[in-house]
């Protein structure tokens, strides 16, 4: 497997300048003559669709939903990063790029964290010219905050809906194209298989999932941008339809598949209530600047929150990181959590919460100053819960929120089959082992608006212009095994529901691969995990028929991709024996339990290659090199 | 609780639908009403019979994708939230739910509670944007926006494109989704260039769909998981009116700016 990563020469500043100065181009009177395909309208997907239509390229844009402005991107509530140093206070190009590769525990490669701050600057000013009504101060300047720990304000927002509002700026550009004719949207489609011709991704064969038909279409470029795999673990704050199937049907098409099991959890969640839980909802990280995160000091205890002296309380965070606190970053605090609770000191009726506690706070600050600045998360929570968090502690507890690991990609941003690009969450490029809040929204736009009409162009100026009919043999042959796959499904006739199987395999993985790992439990999943891959093959029920509308076979499509795509998130923390970021393994720690990375033996990107159905992958290495930082151990003791 | 559901079932497009009833047992007050469906549905599917379609997304109130009426009204009894928001300790043990798909001749019925609603894609498609290049802006805070000017654009720019005004109206219009987008966009400097081809091309549009006109029921209004007001259709009307009116009349007004030769 070829893991040039393809890095411009040149100092760090100067290599995306020069390589777009390299890169070929496309004359403007041939663009038409190629058709780019686009799985998925998030930020990415949708921002690349409207500027490669913009370009005069014929795309064709693919999503689940039944319409573009429904990506899952809409639910970003907070913020996003741009290097503008508005506040003056000191910000930079180059203060961001530093962030996020130290944010990411160092497992990122720098040149194209480095662009990536380059180019958040121009982001804000394209979608100012959309009218995206990012928050203003009274002057009329674009408002500031300071974020997840962020020594410096740069995040701009759209009051709690910044996603919402960056993604319907993507769509609407998007949908100008359709309008001009440069883009033709599929809706209701759900990419199932890539088809190869020659070495090149040259098309998709999707599935209607209006009418069950499969379509095939062909393009000389494939661009993938269909989000990250956070629903592998069941519960997540991911949307419902969000899954790994696209990108875990590539990599099983020969895409390198890199560092799958780094994700992010996300301490601030609701707790499940019960095993009806379709998904977790996620509440904003600043809640923690006026909470007080606490468990009662005994196991089992199990009376009101009021009911507990404050002697009989265990401020966990604040005993052991006294310095941080309850703003102790976001793996410290889910994995302090889970700790308590496995200890048995966890509250609610699952012992699965710890609370979150706002008294103190409304003592000294007030209930209107609380009030003011968490208003609709008090009342989002209520709503929920039924619980009411001014009289009562919230109780909170760890989720799965985003994926890091991807698709392989080069600087150009290219998977390893020629053709296939990769875009957003879906790739691994930029967030190394752990993502700095407000960062997705920013790569999935500079992905989609300007790193990738670049790179694409690149490509498409190298290869033949000719185009390949839907009828060549390797369509014929793909779209008649995701038949068969399809047909067997639902040939089956078993006794357990696709939901079954998921909510078992999230067990699994929560467990075993979720915010603490270690070898015996890593071990344990990998022979757990076929042995329910085998029982879903032989014991699912899908009702209905191909040929028709059936979300269950949708799901159960996606379930059986998930109990493949699992066991290489275990293969893969098993095998990356450091800590760092997000992937903490209990036999990598200090002395006082933070993670602790092993330089000499994992700067590296582990890419995993497909070798078969149920046979181990050919496990390969990116070496990462740093030229510009120099990596360092965190602490917050 | 126990409670009984009755729920609007068509098989496809063409086919006719009934209502059909189904008990939902052992409904925990904590579920949300998409969680009962799916509880629901577990059942069916164990029992080899076709479970009940509808569509969900973000399960949050944001990416307008749920879309059930549930007691005739749509996204049922709550105010300013969707169906996905919807608990069950909203009901009571005992009680009959009526759950039926959006009713409108623009949103036809795909499968059970689905509806197909690219009228709204198409809608925005005809003019719904800014028409900007990606890489050709100038820095954000070039042209200062208001703090107030910027707050009223968000109000309506925070529409969901769920269709609830649509499902909710006697007349099916989709007259409060159309004139979020056109308020939104009129409400900062850089939506002025084309702001009143937008009013047209997406009204002439909205027409082309089916949707019916407004009457100012307000029924829309209250249904709006957003609480969009209808002031944003009277504003509207308004910047319609001044980009129908012929070209020198309308500059006198401070209208039009240009010329259209389509619609
Ligand atoms: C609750 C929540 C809050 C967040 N808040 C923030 C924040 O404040 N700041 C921040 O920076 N990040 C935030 N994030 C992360 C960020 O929202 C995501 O990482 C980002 O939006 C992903 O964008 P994307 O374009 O890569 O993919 P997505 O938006 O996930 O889009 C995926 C697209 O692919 C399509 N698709 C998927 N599979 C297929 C298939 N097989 N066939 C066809 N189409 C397919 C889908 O239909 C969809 O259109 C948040 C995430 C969550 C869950
Ligand atoms: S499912 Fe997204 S708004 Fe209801």
């Amino acid at each position: 497997m070829n893991l040039d990563p393809h890095i411009p020469s040149g100092p760090l500043a100067e290599k995306w300048h020069r390589h777009q100065f390299e890169c070929k181009l496309v004359n403007p009177a041939n663009r038409r003559r190629y058709t780019i395909i686009i799985v998925g309208t998030g930020l990415a997907g949708a921002a690349a669709a409207a500027a490669l239509g913009e370009l005069g390229y014929n795309v064709l844009s693919f999503c689940i939903q039944d319409s573009p402005r429904r990506a899952h991107s809409i639910a970003a509530q907070g913020v996003i990063n741009a290097a503008k140093n508005y506040s003056n206070d000191g910000d930079s190009i180059w203060r961001l790029f530093y962030d996020t590769i130290k944010g990411g525990d160092y497992r990122a490669r720098e040149a194209n964290v480095h662009r990536l701050a380059q180019v958040s600057v121009d982001i804000i000013d394209h979608c100012v010219a959309q009218g995206v009504p990012f928050a203003r101060e009274y002057g009329g300047l674009l408002d500031n905050r300071s974020f997840g720990g962020a020594q410096v304000s740069r995040t701009f927002y759209c009051r709690g809906q910044t996603g919402q509002q960056l993604l319907l700026g993507a769509y609407q550009s998007m949908m100008c194209q359709v309008n001009r004719g440069t883009v033709k949207v599929f809706s209701r489609r759900e990419m199932l298989d890539l088809v190869v011709a020659e070495g090149r991704a040259r098309g998709i064969v999707v599935r209607n999932l209006t009418t069950g038909e499969l379509e095939c279409y062909e393009g000389h470029a494939v661009l993938l941008a269909t989000g990250g795999y956070g629903n592998a673990w069941y519960l997540s704050t991911n949307a419902v339809n969000s899954n790994v199937t696209a990108a875990y049907r590539c990599h099983r098409r020969g895409a390198g598949f890199a560092n799958p099991c780094f994700a992010q959890i996300h301490p601030t969640c609701i707790p499940m209530s019960g095993d009806h839980q379709s998904k977790l909802t996620l509440m904003s990280e600043s809640l923690r600047n006026d909470g007080r995160v606490w468990v009662p000091k005994t196991q089992g205890d199990r009376r009101k929150p009021a009911e507990i002296p404050e002697a009989e309380r265990d401020y966990f965070l604040e005993r052991k990181y006294p310095s941080f606190g309850n703003l102790v970053p976001r793996d410290v605090a889910s994995r302090n959590a889970k700790e308590v609770c496995d200890d048995g000191r966890g509250v609610g009726d699952s012992g699965l919460s710890v609370y979150l506690d706002f008294s103190d706070s409304i003592q000294r600050l007030g209930r209107n100053a609380i009030e003011e600045k968490y208003g609709n998360l008090f009342h989002m929570y209520q709503k929920i819960t039924d619980e009411n968090p001014y009289e009562s502690p919230m109780r909170i507890y760890p989720a799965i929120h985003y994926t890091m690991g991807g698709l392989w990609v080069d600087y150009n941003l290219m998977s390893t089959i020629p053709g296939l690009h990769v875009l957003g969450e879906a790739n691994f490029s930029d967030h190394g082992a752990n993502r700095l809040g407000a960062s997705a929204l920013m790569q999935g736009l500079a992905d989609g608006y300007f790193v990738i009409p670049t790179t694409v162009a690149h490509y498409l100026a190298g290869i033949p212009q000719a185009r390949l009919s839907t009828d060549h043999e390797a369509f014929r042959d793909v779209s008649a095994a995701v038949q068969a796959r399809l047909d067997r499904m639902l040939r089956i006739s078993g006794s357990r529901t696709p939901r079954q199987f998921h909510r078992e395999l999230g067990r699994i993985l929560w467990d075993q691969a979720g915010m603490s790992r270690n070898e015996a439990g890593l071990k344990d999943a990998l022979a757990r995990i076929p042995k329910l891959r085998e029982e879903f093959w032989q014991d699912v029920r899908v009702p209905g028929e191909a040929n028709n509308l059936n979300q269950s076979l949708e799901y159960a499509g996606r379930v059986a991709d998930y109990l493949e795509f699992g066991e290489l998130i275990a293969r893969d923390a098993l095998e990356r024996r450091e800590s760092c970021g997000g992937h903490f393994r209990e036999e990598s720690q200090t002395p006082d339990n933070e993670a602790m990375r092993d330089d000499a033996h994992f700067q590296h990107a582990a890419v995993w290659e497909y070798t078969g159905e149920g046979k181990t992958p050919n496990f390969h290495k990116e070496p990462l090199v740093f030229e510009n930082v120099t990596p360092t151990q965190r602490s917050y003791a | 609780m126990n409670l009984k559901l009755l729920v609007w079932r068509q098989k496809g497009p063409q086919a006719p639908g009934r209502m059909v009833e189904y008990p939902a047992p052992d409904v925990s007050p904590d579920m949300s009403f998409l969680e009962m469906l799916d509880v629901v549905n577990e059942g069916l599917i164990r029992k080899g019979e076709d479970p009940i379609a509808f569509d969900s997304d973000c399960r949050e109130g944001i990416c307008g994708m749920c879309s059930l009426v549930v007691n005739g009204v749509p996204h049922g009894p709550d105010r300013a939230a969707t169906v996905c928001q919807l608990h069950m300790r909203r009901f009571h043990d005992g009680e009959t739910i009526v759950v039926e798909p959006w009713r409108a001749a623009a949103f036809p019925v795909v499968k059970d509670l689905i509806v197909d609603r690219s009228a709204f894609d198409r809608i925005v498609a005809a003019g719904g944007y800014n028409t900007v290049k990606a890489g050709g802006a100038p820095d954000g805070n070039s042209i200062l926006i208001p703090k107030d000017q910027a707050e009223q654009a968000m109000d309506a720019a925070q529409c969901i494109g769920c269709g609830a005004c649509v499902a909710a109206c006697k007349n099916a219009s989709a007259a409060l989704f159309v004139s979020a987008k056109v308020q939104h966009l009129a409400s900062v400097p850089q939506g002025q260039p084309e702001r009143y081809r937008r009013v047209r091309a997406m009204i002439a549009q909205l027409d082309r769909e089916g949707f019916g006109s407004c009457s100012n029921e307000g029924e829309c209004e209250a249904v709006c998981p957003k609480q969009i007001p209808i002031a944003n259709i009277a504003a509207m009307n308004r910047d319609y009116v001044r980009a129908m009116m012929p070209g020198p009349l309308a500059l006198a007004l401070g209208g039009i700016t240009e010329a259209f030769e389509d619609d």
